[in-house]
């Protein structure tokens, strides 16, 4: 197959180019972490490379071009093995990097920062429950759970409002608003302790920051032995920061739905009433007042982004 | 030359990249240094620790901004969000100047994360020069561009690397980060010459040197910033350094991060070429 050489004299050219090059990297690796042979319409894949890039004395133009499509899978393979470790411990290391691969096939990165590489790794589990089956329940229970702690880690914050701001508003008009860097969760299995476990196992890992190349095989090939599964357990979670460390806190469910209502914009006497409604544990107004002072001094209300007509 | 528009008129010494690992030393011990490089974009953040540790370290020194996501090369237009959470974040550390790379890295949006060579054609070096012009009026603060280390080269190249970045440099008007360790890698992966790429960029637009540490496999050389710097590329250094003068030099260490204490004292050596350049009569 005679393919033509791709040129840079203008900025269409330029692009085209980059396209080329950008498909070629974005491309999965093969079963040898080497680059596919066969090109997407079935050309040779050396073919493809020597269309556009140099070989020289040492390195084919495929080997050359191997090199850049090796860097880009080492990479953001390595950042979801990062952020996800509980994930990968639900999955399997070698489910894992099935799914990584997938999911990176279908949403490669549309952000500047690697931070944003898992933020729609829930929809896809949705989607394609394939790459968790039998485990799609706790895989995404896992997902959100470890997203939330991407949010809470640099998400952004608002003026706190305290006990004292409160004083003198009704709770029948009062509506407040909830950290944008808090998540709520309601999950079916125990993520957070199944998380403690693994960090457990394995120690905090930090990404690397800047470098230009990656380790010669990604961590994900590192095998270890698994844990048991997170045990099916109903658990409401808050995932917060306080003074910039990151924490996330069980919650009695009535505390979640009240919680829930006042970030769904209730009004702070509709979401007692919606939370207190579903009570069947009897909670008392001491109790509700305790939860929030807490929360109060753990910073979590501020005011409502948009002024809500009641 | 050590103050020129390029590096904001400053005259900074010997630097090390701000790296998570050394953050507890830094504030607990406040060790003595000249300026640290930050990656702009781990601090483009919303909020949460990242800003805190930066504003702490604001409060002792001096930052210089090092952004990995630019891409002045990519076609695509300058991303407008980016560019207002770089500027957002050069107001918070008043870095005198800031640096991203000479490259492309991401296409119709999607992004490689990579920094992946040009094709050195003059229409390239049009609109590269273009998007930095753009982003410097936006950002308010002068930008110099950093050589990149490469594994390939393009059929459709024009002119060797070393005249792409000149004239680049010349069309923006904007300054140069010359990296002698991302020279010395490209020299040995593409054979050429690397004096002869340091003795022809235009010297006067140097604002920022790097030194870094590489790693040497059969075929070729990967620029991986986890080892010391090696003697080929000091002896770069020492060249540049005869040529462009005293200037702002960092040394990037970003896997297998030793003690800070470790990467100080590698980066100190610089000092040893700096000085015999002050020994030398004019």
């Amino acid at each position: 197959m005679k393919l033509n050489q791709p040129k840079a004299g203008s900025l269409t050219e330029l692009k085209e180019l980059q396209r080329l090059m950008a498909a070629t990297l974005f491309r999965p690796l093969n079963s040898d972490w080497g680059m596919q042979r066969k090109w997407t319409n079935g050309a040779s894949m050396s073919e493809v490379a020597a269309s556009f890039i140099k070989p020289n004395d040492r390195l084919t133009s495929f080997e050359r071009l191997e090199i850049y499509n090796r860097q880009y899978w080492y990479r953001v393979i390595d950042c979801l093995y990062d952020d996800y470790p509980g994930l990968r411990a639900v999955l399997g290391e070698h489910r894992f990097l099935k799914l990584c691969r997938a999911y990176l096939e279908r949403h490669p990165s549309q952000s500047y920062t690697l931070r944003n590489l898992g933020s729609r790794l829930e929809d896809f589990l949705r989607k394609e429950p394939a790459w968790s089956i039998p485990r799609q329940a706790e895989a995404l229970d896992m997902a959100r759970f470890e997203w939330a702690q991407i949010v809470a880690f640099d998400g952004p914050s608002r003026p706190p409002v305290t006990v004292d701001d409160l004083l003198d508003e009704s709770p029948a008009t009062l509506r407040l608003g909830i950290q944008p860097y808090i998540t709520l969760l309601s999950v079916d299995y125990a993520v957070d302790r199944y998380l403690i476990a693994v960090r457990k196992r394995e120690g905090n890992v930090l990404r690397g920051e800047a470098s230009n190349a990656m380790e010669q095989v990604p961590r994900a090939l590192k095998t270890r032995s698994r844990l048991r599964p997170p045990r099916p357990e109903r658990v409401f979670l808050a995932i917060h920061r306080f003074d910039n460390q990151l924490y996330y806190k069980r919650l009695e469910p009535t505390a979640y739905r009240l919680l829930s209502g006042v970030q769904n914009g209730l009004t702070l006497e509709d979401a007692c009433q919606t939370a207190l409604g579903l009570d069947s544990t009897n909670t008392s107004a001491a109790q509700i007042q305790t939860w929030f002072r807490d929360w109060a001094e753990l910073g979590w209300f501020c005011r409502p982004s948009t002024k809500i007509k009641s | 030359m050590p103050a020129n528009s390029f590096n904001g008129e400053t005259d900074y010494g010997i630097g090390i990249g701000l790296r998570v690992p050394h953050y507890q030393h830094i504030l607990a011990q406040k060790p003595t240094v000249d300026w640290f490089e930050i990656i702009s974009e781990n601090f483009m953040v919303d909020g949460g620790r990242p800003l805190e540790i930066l504003d702490q370290i604001l409060e002792q020194y001096r930052v210089v901004q090092h952004g990995v996501a630019m891409y002045f090369g990519s076609a695509d237009k300058l991303d407008r969000e980016h560019l207002r959470r770089i500027k957002r974040l050069v107001k918070r550390t008043k870095t005198p100047w800031l640096s991203d790379h000479l490259c492309w890295g991401s296409v119709d949006g999607r992004y490689t994360h990579d920094l992946l060579p040009m094709p050195y054609t003059f229409a390239s070096a049009k609109h590269t020069a273009e998007k930095i012009r753009a982003a410097r009026d936006i950002l308010e603060v002068p930008i110099c561009v950093e050589n990149v280390s490469s594994y390939a080269e393009y059929h459709v190249s024009e002119m060797t690397e070393w005249e792409f970045l000149t004239e680049v440099v010349e069309l923006a008007d904007c300054g140069i980060l010359l990296d002698v360790n991302n020279i010395y890698v490209s020299s040995q992966n593409h054979h050429f010459d690397p004096i002869e790429y340091i003795d022809n960029v235009p010297h006067h637009r140097v604002g920022q040197i790097h030194i870094a540490g590489h790693s040497k496999f059969e075929k070729y050389i990967l620029d991986t910033h986890d080892h010391p710097v090696l003697d080929p590329v000091w002896k770069l250094y020492e060249r540049a350094v005869r040529q462009v003068g005293r200037t702002a030099t960092l040394l990037e260490w970003d896997d297998s991060i030793p003690s800070f204490d470790e990467v100080h004292e590698e980066a100190l050596k610089a000092n040893k070429f700096l000085h015999r350049l002050e020994a030398q009569p004019a």
